[in-house]
């Protein structure tokens, strides 16, 4: 038992000594301090956080920056006439598919004040996510940091909205669903309050390992041909990575869909609480 | 191998770190740029194209409301012109017949009267004839007695005896009374 497992440590260390080590992927896939993975990116420090311009920043900024060349081009497009042509009609369906499809029916009334923050999102993971398939490019999506920070924002927008429209107190009274017996209120406070916290973890979570769990795999695929060093298995392995290059295509849109969905339905259930 | 260089750069500079590992800089960084993405969008972006589809879906909507209005106009409209036109034509139809009768009437007033115009002329002409008559038998009258005259000279110029003057004056006179 134990000259087995000595066994397999020393036949790990020997596969990481002969330069089979899989830490590449992981390499891949997390953040670095080099920008699209050769520009060293110079370290700032500020009251001791790390606020160094990682690789992931820079992808974010770029994903604003398209958003904001689109979006300005489609807005000015509605200038020249009410029914542009091209990418703005393009834009514009992408547009009403998030206010009619995703925000009108989950929020319903008065859904026009959390509209712009819901697009926002939409556009901006989707953006995100797309740029992650770009050979060379690295998915700010697939960081959890990024991912929990987003869903901060989101959890945070909730809680305000319920706020203004039920007041401090009406909101949390409202949390709590009415006709519960007065021993099991405590118990429900603490459930409730535990609800509202774990929505936007499931929120960062999910789209993290959807985003992560795809690369893995195509890095994972891809790294088959250089672990069993041989050429044969390249067909298998890269008509295999396509499959499941298109299979993140369609993550992508999913979880972009899926995330501004889930946040507009938490806003819906903050701001209605009676239904 | 420039590559490879990279990749101890990095797991030598930096604990590799793993896929859970959340780094405080990237959620600042984050943050930041969402919310100015947010705030660039929305003036930017989603104010202009959303009141735009706004203003669209509503003048699609008075489109079709004012499209819906002017086929009721028009439905009106043809609806008072076609009774407008059932009227004329009833009146236009009142209007000949009345002059269809005004005109039968007419028709007979007029022969009417050239009736009794004829009958007077008629009645005019007869008492005229009968005058001019009168007139001839006067001049006649008239006219025999001279001749009358004429012939007693005559005879009483070739013979006056007393007998034969008194048969001729008797015959005379008889024939006078005959006449």
């Amino acid at each position: 038992m134990i000259s087995d497992t000595t066994q397999v440590i020393d036949s790990l260390a020997a596969t990481q000594s002969g330069g089979e080590d899989t830490s590449w992927i992981l390499h891949h896939i997390l953040d670095s301090k080099y920008i699209l993975g050769v520009i060293p990116s110079p370290e700032i420090y500020l009251f001791g956080i790390d606020l160094t311009i990682t690789n992931h920043v820079v992808f974010m900024w770029i994903a604003a920056a398209i958003l904001f060349i689109v979006f300005r081009k489609v807005a000015n497009s509605y200038k020249k006439s009410l029914t542009p042509k091209g990418v703005s009609n393009f834009m514009e369906v992408l547009i009403l598919f998030v206010r009619d499809e995703i925000v009108k029916p989950t929020i319903g009334h008065g859904y026009e004040k959390f509209l712009p923050y819901l697009l926002t999102v939409f556009f901006f993971i989707l953006t995100c996510n797309f740029l992650g398939l770009i050979p060379g490019g690295a998915t700010a999506t697939s960081n959890i940091s990024v991912t929990a920070s987003l869903a901060v924002i989101s959890f945070i927008v909730t809680q305000a909205g319920g706020i203004m429209k039920n007041g401090f107190f009406g909101y949390f009274k409202g949390l709590i669903p009415s006709g519960v017996p007065g021993w099991l209120l405590p118990i429900m406070g603490i459930v409730e309050f535990l609800g509202l916290l774990t929505k936007p973890f499931a929120l960062a979570v999910r789209l993290f390992a959807n985003l992560t769990a795809g690369h893995i795999v195509i890095y994972a695929l891809l790294g088959l041909i250089f672990i069993l060093k041989t050429y044969y298995v390249a067909p298998v392995s890269i008509a295999f990575a396509l499959f499941i290059y298109m299979l993140e295509i369609l993550v992508s849109l999913i979880q972009a869909y899926i995330f501004t969905m889930l946040s507009s339905l938490f806003i819906g259930m903050a701001v209605h609480q009676d239904h | 191998m420039n590559y490879s260089l990279l990749a101890f750069a990095v797991s030598s500079g930096e604990s590799q770190g793993g896929l859970l590992d959340v780094s405080p800089g990237l959620i600042v960084w984050t943050v930041i740029t969402f919310i100015f993405l947010l705030l660039i969008l929305m003036k930017f972006a989603w104010k202009p194209i959303l009141s735009s589809l706004n203003e669209r879906e509503k003048r699609i909507q008075d489109s079709l409301e004012a499209a819906e209005k002017a086929k009721a106009d028009a439905e009106k409209i043809v609806a008072d012109t076609q009774a407008n036109l059932a009227k004329a034509e009833e009146e236009a139809r009142k209007i000949i017949s009345q002059g269809r009768e005004y005109s039968e009437k007419l028709k007979e007033q007029m022969l009417a009267e050239s009736k009794a115009q004829a009958q007077k002329m008629v009645d005019e002409a007869s008492i005229e004839i009968e005058r001019k008559n009168q007139e001839a038998f006067n001049a006649l009258k008239d006219q025999v007695v001279t001749i009358a005259v004429e012939a007693s000279e005559k005879i009483i110029r070739e013979n006056l005896d007393k007998e034969k003057q008194k048969t001729i004056v008797q015959r005379y006179l008889q024939d006078l009374a005959k006449n």
